[in-house]
């Protein structure tokens, strides 16, 4: 059978969701955003929730994610994307309500903000992205820079003397009482997307029933801001990130 | 139910936007039959674009789920 | 005949809000304002009109809370005090860039720094000429009533609406803590879904089928893109200056000379020229009711056929530069001015513009 043949509308078994936009997104070769991006959409998309969604992105990379998803949008300062969730989802409690994070904006500048929606147990969705560096401003260090990895504001490698420790900043949440589920996933292979994807509509599923926050980190690779290839960046992530910051559950209030 | 997989066999095959596609290579690794690789000619922005490579396509998806810019689509018959 | 009510200015502001019909505040407690959080804790308004009511983790958090709820096209406010109106001054920015429409009221306290917790109107400038970064202005109500409290949050969001732009209520520690009659008007009910739709078809209230998304933002990366927004922005403010300026006289009619003054200081400079005018001297008063847009045709018209001009403010002399800018050298403007939480008499003021104007 030709390649042609199967070519068909009815044999399609996988394509981009509808509520990605055809916007070219911005992002270098490779980049993790792309990929979380499609999973988040695919999600809303399944749960027909379109129309009873709200998504919040604040400055980093991903400050142009209303360019993609096809949903309402709220563009926040730097780190404050929970405390705009928080407002979103106390006026109009049947939204689904989510915030879209990297790591210099949760962890570093936005940590009173993220902190204190985990502790009011706010029902949001928390997407975190976390890749070690901020990407946007050139490759900085990120709170969750690994000891020893160069950025351009740690040319010789992240000294704990110098510049303090990486940042476990999802253990930490998952200490607050109003968290309901955290968890931490990769979206590198097609086996970790899937987990990634069932991780996030389990935490849209969580923030319709009253319970907390659902927070979920993705250990992603920002391979411009690391200087490899993206497929150098992959493997490099599996062999350093996730010594630090593990995959699998950390919490989960319904199990 | 019983299935026999060795009779149960899947033809597949892939579509790529390849003005889209950013040459990440990040589908290419997660192809388990090796059968896509980088053209040698590149596309409107400069990039080489994947392409497939061979028939060994069974239509798993693992390229297209894993590609960031969505440019994969993917069919499959049952053979 | 309508209820009247003695409460405290910060009182007035937590009332008018339950009662007209406000969706959602956020704040954090400072002094001198903490009655407003409280009185809203304790009338419990979730239980009666449905309105949310939050204490944040910081004035940062409660502002951009202000933000999320404004871009739904709900009506939000808070409150805060001069340092904390500093903390907020990033999310004016961005609730000015992004067209929301909100209510903030400032009473002010004596700074710079942490300053002291006494009244002060120390924070003209930052409350009229930006506070935050970029091209943009805050509409400024200054009550000097705590009938105006009450009046102002619900004119304050008429405005915010009207401009998509926030308002903000410059009180100060004494309107914010004196106790006064207030006259309830009728009670407003929150706006439905439907209302909402109609006042904010720009707002983030999730994308049916069949209309392009809405996106809040006040991002532009590209040069000329920032400029025509900029423009856009320019053209509303001219309106805003053209329609909104309020401001109220006393006995200017004859008046040779004028004091300038707001809020609180107004009621003060009432007293002075009751004084003046029974030593026959012909004084009189202006108060800009709105700072921003600044009644400025007004006060140049005054200029034109008056000897001299005052401001009188509980600063180092703020306001005092609009009135120059207004009058444009057409008669001598002097300032007098207290600081610290110290308020002036009448007879102090009336001593000082003997001093200014050379009469005994």
């Amino acid at each position: 059978m030709e390649n042609q043949d199967i070519m068909k509308p009815e044999n399609i078994v996988y394509k981009k969701p509808a509520l990605l936009t055809d916007n070219v997104m911005h992002y270098c070769p490779g980049c993790s955003h792309g990929t979380v991006h499609k999973l988040v959409a695919e999600v809303i998309e399944e749960m027909g929730i379109q129309d009873r969604t709200i998504g919040i992105s604040p400055v980093g990379c991903s400050v142009f994610a209303y360019n993609y998803i096809d949903i309402d949008w709220q563009e926040a300062a730097h780190g404050r994307a929970p405390a705009l969730a928080t407002a979103v989802k106390r006026l109009c409690p049947d939204k689904y309500v989510f915030t879209y994070q990297g790591d210099g904006d949760l962890a570093s500048i936005g940590t009173a903000e993220i902190i204190h929606a985990c502790s009011r147990g706010e029902n949001i969705v928390v997407i975190f992205i976390n890749n070690g560096i901020y990407g946007m401003t050139g490759g900085q260090m990120a709170p969750t820079t690994l000891l020893g990895m160069k950025t351009s504001t740690t040319p010789y490698g992240r000294d704990p003397k110098l510049n303090g420790f990486p940042l476990k900043i999802t253990e930490m949440l998952a200490e607050l009482d109003g968290t309901a589920y955290i968890t931490r996933q990769a979206v590198h292979t097609a086996a970790a997307a899937r987990k990634a994807k069932n991780a996030i509509r389990k935490g849209f599923e969580y923030s319709a029933k009253d319970i907390g926050l659902s927070f979920i980190e993705i250990v992603s690779t920002c391979n411009s801001g690391w200087k490899l290839s993206p497929v150098e960046a992959n493997e490099w992530m599996v062999g350093h990130m996730f010594a630090k910051y593990p995959l699998g559950d950390i919490k989960d209030v319904l199990k | 139910m019983n299935i026999n997989w060795i009779e149960m066999a899947f033809k597949g095959t892939i579509e790529i936007d390849t003005q889209r596609c950013k040459g990440c290579s990040v589908c290419i690794g997660n192809c388990p039959n090796h059968c896509i690789r980088l053209s040698k000619s590149v596309n409107g922005k400069g990039y080489r674009f994947a392409e497939l490579a061979t028939d060994g396509c069974i239509g798993c998806a693992s390229c297209a789920i894993v590609c960031p810019d969505s440019v994969i689509t993917v069919y499959k018959v049952k053979i | 005949m309508a209820e009247k009510i003695l409460m405290k200015g910060n009182e007035a502001i937590a009332i008018s809000a339950i009662r007209n019909g406000v969706d959602g505040y956020f704040g954090y407690p400072i002094t001198p304002q903490s009655e407003v959080m409280e009185t809203l804790m304790k009338e419990k308004p979730w239980e009666t009109t449905g309105m949310t009511v939050l204490q944040a983790e910081s004035e940062l958090s409660s502002i951009n809370m202000v933000y999320g709820g404004a871009s739904c096209g709900k009506k939000v406010m808070t409150s805060s005090s001069s340092p904390g109106i500093s903390l907020m001054c990033e999310g004016i920015s961005y609730i000015a860039g992004a067209e929301l429409p909100c209510v903030i009221v400032d009473v002010m306290r004596g700074g710079p720094g942490l300053g002291t917790i006494q009244p002060s109107q120390s924070d003209y400038f930052q409350a009229v000429k930006g506070g935050g970064h970029g091209d943009y202005h805050c509409i400024v109500l200054a009550p000097a009533y705590a009938q105006d409290m009450y009046d102002f949050v619900d004119w304050g969001f008429e405005l915010a609406f009207k401009y998509r732009n926030p308002v903000m209520i410059l009180a100060d520690g004494i309107i914010g803590q004196l106790m006064e009659k207030v006259e309830l008007h009728p009670a407003k009910p929150r706006r439905t879904a439907e209302e909402i739709l109609e006042a904010a078809p720009w707002a983030t209230t999730g994308k049916p089928a069949g209309r392009a998304r809405n996106i809040i933002t006040s991002l532009s990366l590209d040069a000329n893109t920032q400029e025509d927004f900029n423009r856009k922005l320019l053209a509303k403010y001219d309106a805003i200056r053209e329609s909104e300026v309020k401001y109220s006289e006393y006995l200017t009619d004859d008046a040779e000379y004028v004091f300038v003054a707001f809020g609180c200081s107004a009621r003060i400079c009432e007293a002075a020229t009751d004084i003046l005018r029974e030593e026959g001297i012909k004084a009189g008063l202006i108060r800009p009711i709105t700072l921003f847009p600044f009644p400025e045709k007004e006060i140049s018209r005054l200029a034109g056929r008056v000897k001299s001009m005052m401001s009188i403010e509980l600063s180092l002399g703020q306001m005092v530069e609009d009135v120059r800018l207004a009058a444009d050298g057409q008669c001598p403007v002097g300032f007098y001015g207290r600081q610290g939480g110290n308020i002036y008499t009448p007879e102090e003021i009336v001593s000082e513009f003997k001093k200014f104007n050379n009469l005994k």
